[in-house]
């Protein structure tokens, strides 16, 4: 379907007149182009026992974004060219090629390849079960390669009482998690940290039809205040589970839940809920998958002074079968707390005529003992070229927490791009 | 960037109009009430809706120069009171299909929401503060959606052949940046013409002026304004483009339908 879409794109954007605003060196083209090029380079501030390299992060990017829009549709598609020296490959990543139309006046499709995000949580996802690229997130990349993309069918259905998104994957994607190739990890069948020589391997479902994925959310805004229902079927999306032969395991995953967000005093509030169910592991007593757990967020965000964000979140990992999860545990495992309780507070200072921002994301998980800081100066030297320094500093008492385990790959980096 | 939902105060002085006729002679005799009320009306309420495209030039002390395109659409609840903005970005490419849109509420805080096209992610802003640069421009988001005129008490120093000159005075002096201001509202169409902002220390730091004014569809226009930083020396240039009113603009353009699919009919 991927390959119907994208010809239907490229047929659209070669063929069809054009209406495009004329603009320098793009006039005459029959759609519209923009993108960027970019250069990333990173390196981990300690060494890596697990890694043959320091740099996990050294790539020079193109991104191609043409769109176009006809009475009927509007086609999109955006491809990234890049060449990635820390891996010492050429490759490409196909971001969006879809197109949306309205066949009713109640009704939007999408459909093709896409980002997709909902959910109310800040770099915290509950009820948003779609693809994640935590690797991109923790080697530097800008921010929003945190969300890859998936291929989907977006139905939008908007009524007069609420309205209804409904997300059909054909073929279940999963996140694009940390495995090992470019950060290590801790890996709970082997009971230590494992890198580049012991890649994670893994077993996806790949059957198409059978193995597809349903996203659903009905919401409504009453009066500013932002309410919301979710529903999820598909599977974990990452490692949920491992086989006996130590292979990582997808098993089934439903997901039900809600928010609200608003204005609340001089700032914004949210609240999310949401019950992971283990489909296949209802019980709690199978040692090989993870359990059901229900997720619960709440935040607030105000603008403190002029120019100056702060944004605070909790949010709590409850295991529902704690106790069977306990007793079931195989000899020498280590046991998990019941709860995880995670801070995260953000703030953002725009200087220099809102030019340059300076930022701290703060997760600090005080259960298990770990944080993980994430600094990010950048500057926009003009309306095309911008430049940015961060760092992914992650530290932990313990070897096996979520952010503890990547202590290693605490890394600093610098981006630079021109966008046209 | 968050801060793009300031651009919106470049609507306060920009391309919303200024209600027809009402002769000089007549408008002697109206009170500072009536000249505070007409005012806000020419600058922030005329016609039901309308859209304008704003090109704005942002000059730094130093004579650099950046660019912020974007499509406004606006419509009102009811005259003099609240207010739905939609702002589509196109320039700089960073920004490109980048959304911005408030709920303005008189007398609350107003709802604001920003769409960032490369996650498909609809953010909430929060933004008590009014009083902050809009995209890093010149214009403060109060100078486009306007100022409540509750804010503040006015006064009429001055009655000269073509304007009335006000000086406001805030209520809560805490919560701006200034100690009062003098406007200059010309008296055949009610617009502001110019605004000149007063610091603690009664020295002037900012000045608003309305550049051109142009009638469209009977309203009278501010078709280019400028604001300038007189302690820089940087300033920003928008021109108003494209502008109509009462398009019939429907509600439901200001939902998060609209800001993850574009109303391309309504931004052309």
């Amino acid at each position: 379907m991927k390959r119907i879409v994208l010809i239907g794109c490229l047929a659209a954007l070669l063929w069809s007149p054009s209406e495009s605003r004329a603009e320098d060196w793009r006039d005459g083209l029959p759609f519209n182009l923009h993108g960027f090029v970019e250069g990333g380079f990173g390196v981990r501030t300690q060494n890596d026992p697990n890694q043959h390299h320091d740099i996990n992060y050294a790539e020079l990017r193109l991104q191609l974004e043409a769109s176009k829009t006809l009475e009927s549709a509007e086609f999109k598609l955006r491809l990234d060219l890049f060449r990635d020296e820390a891996l010492h490959e050429f490759n490409a990543d196909l971001r969006e090629a879809h197109v949306l139309f309205t066949p009713g006046d109640f009704v939007d499709l999408k459909i093709g390849r896409q980002v997709l995000t909902w959910g109310t949580g800040d770099l915290v996802f509950l009820n948003d079960l779609f693809p994640k690229d935590f690797q991109s997130f923790f080697i530097g990349r800008e921010e929003s390669y945190l969300k890859a993309p998936s291929n989907s069918v977006k139905s939008s259905f908007y009524f007069d009482f609420f309205n209804l998104d409904l997300v059909w994957n054909p073929l279940f994607n999963s996140d694009r998690f940390v495995n090992g190739e470019r950060l290590s990890f801790f890996n709970p069948f082997l009971n230590r940290k494992v890198g580049e020589r012991e890649e994670l391997s893994s077993r996806e479902p790949e059957t198409w039809l059978k193995d597809s994925e349903i996203h659903l959310r009905a919401f409504k805004n009453v009066n500013g205040y932002e309410l919301a229902v979710y529903g999820y079927y598909g599977f974990f999306k990452n490692p949920g589970g491992f086989n006996l032969a130590g292979e990582a395991t997808f098993p089934r995953l439903a997901v039900y839940g809600a928010s609200v967000r608003g204005n609340v005093l001089k700032g914004i509030g949210n609240i999310e809920v949401a019950y992971y169910d283990s489909l296949k592991n209802q019980s709690g007593t199978n040692p090989l998958i993870s359990n059901s757990q229900f997720r619960f967020l709440a935040g607030y965000t105000q603008e403190l002074l002029t120019d100056l964000n702060i944004g605070f979140q909790y949010y709590l990992e409850h295991r529902v079968h704690h106790d069977r999860f306990i007793a079931n545990l195989p000899p020498g495992a280590l046991a998990q707390d019941e709860n995880r309780h995670t801070l995260t507070v953000r703030l953002t200072q725009l200087l220099l005529q809102q030019n340059l921002s300076l930022s701290l994301f703060t997760f600090y998980a005080p259960s298990d003992g770990d944080a993980y800081l994430r600094p990010i100066v950048s500057y926009k030297v003009s309306d095309s070229w911008s430049a940015t320094l961060g760092a992914n500093i992650f530290t932990g008492d313990s070897q096996n927490t979520f952010f503890g385990q990547l202590e290693d790959n605490s890394n600093v980096y610098t981006r630079v791009r021109y966008s046209y | 960037m968050r801060k793009i939902f300031l651009v919106m105060g470049c609507m306060a002085l920009g391309w919303i109009s200024g209600p027809t006729v009402e002769s000089p002679a007549q408008g002697k005799s109206l009170s500072v009430q009536d000249i505070v009320d007409r005012s806000n009306l020419a600058a922030y309420y005329e016609g039901k809706d309308g859209r304008a495209h704003v090109n704005m030039t942002i000059t730094d002390s130093q004579e650099r120069t950046r660019e912020r395109r974007f499509t406004i659409l606006r419509r009102d609840n009811k005259d003099g009171g609240d207010q739905k903005f939609y702002v589509h970005f196109s320039r700089p490419s960073d920004v490109r299909n980048m959304v911005f849109m408030v709920w303005k509420h008189i007398g609350q805080n107003d709802d604001r929401w920003l769409y960032l096209p490369a996650l498909d992610l609809v953010k909430r802003i929060a933004a008590s503060d009014k009083r902050t640069s809009f995209v890093g421009s010149h214009f403060f988001y109060e100078d486009v959606s306007g100022r409540n005129p509750a804010d503040d008490t006015h006064e009429l120093i001055e009655t000269t052949g073509q304007y009335y000159v006000l000086k406001n005075t805030p209520k809560n002096s805490d919560e701006v940046e200034f100690s009062h201001y003098l406007l200059w509202i010309d008296k055949t169409h009610f617009l502001p013409m110019k605004a000149e902002y007063y610091d603690k220390n009664a020295k002037q730091y900012r000045l608003v002026e309305a550049l051109k004014v142009e009638t469209i569809q009977s309203h009278p226009t501010v078709t280019k304004a400028k604001v300038t930083d007189l302690n820089s020396g940087g300033h920003t240039v928008s021109v108003f483009s494209k502008i109509e009113y009462d398009l019939g603009i429907q509600e439901s353009i200001f939902t998060e339908r609209y800001l993850r699919r574009a109303p391309r009919k309504w931004l052309k």
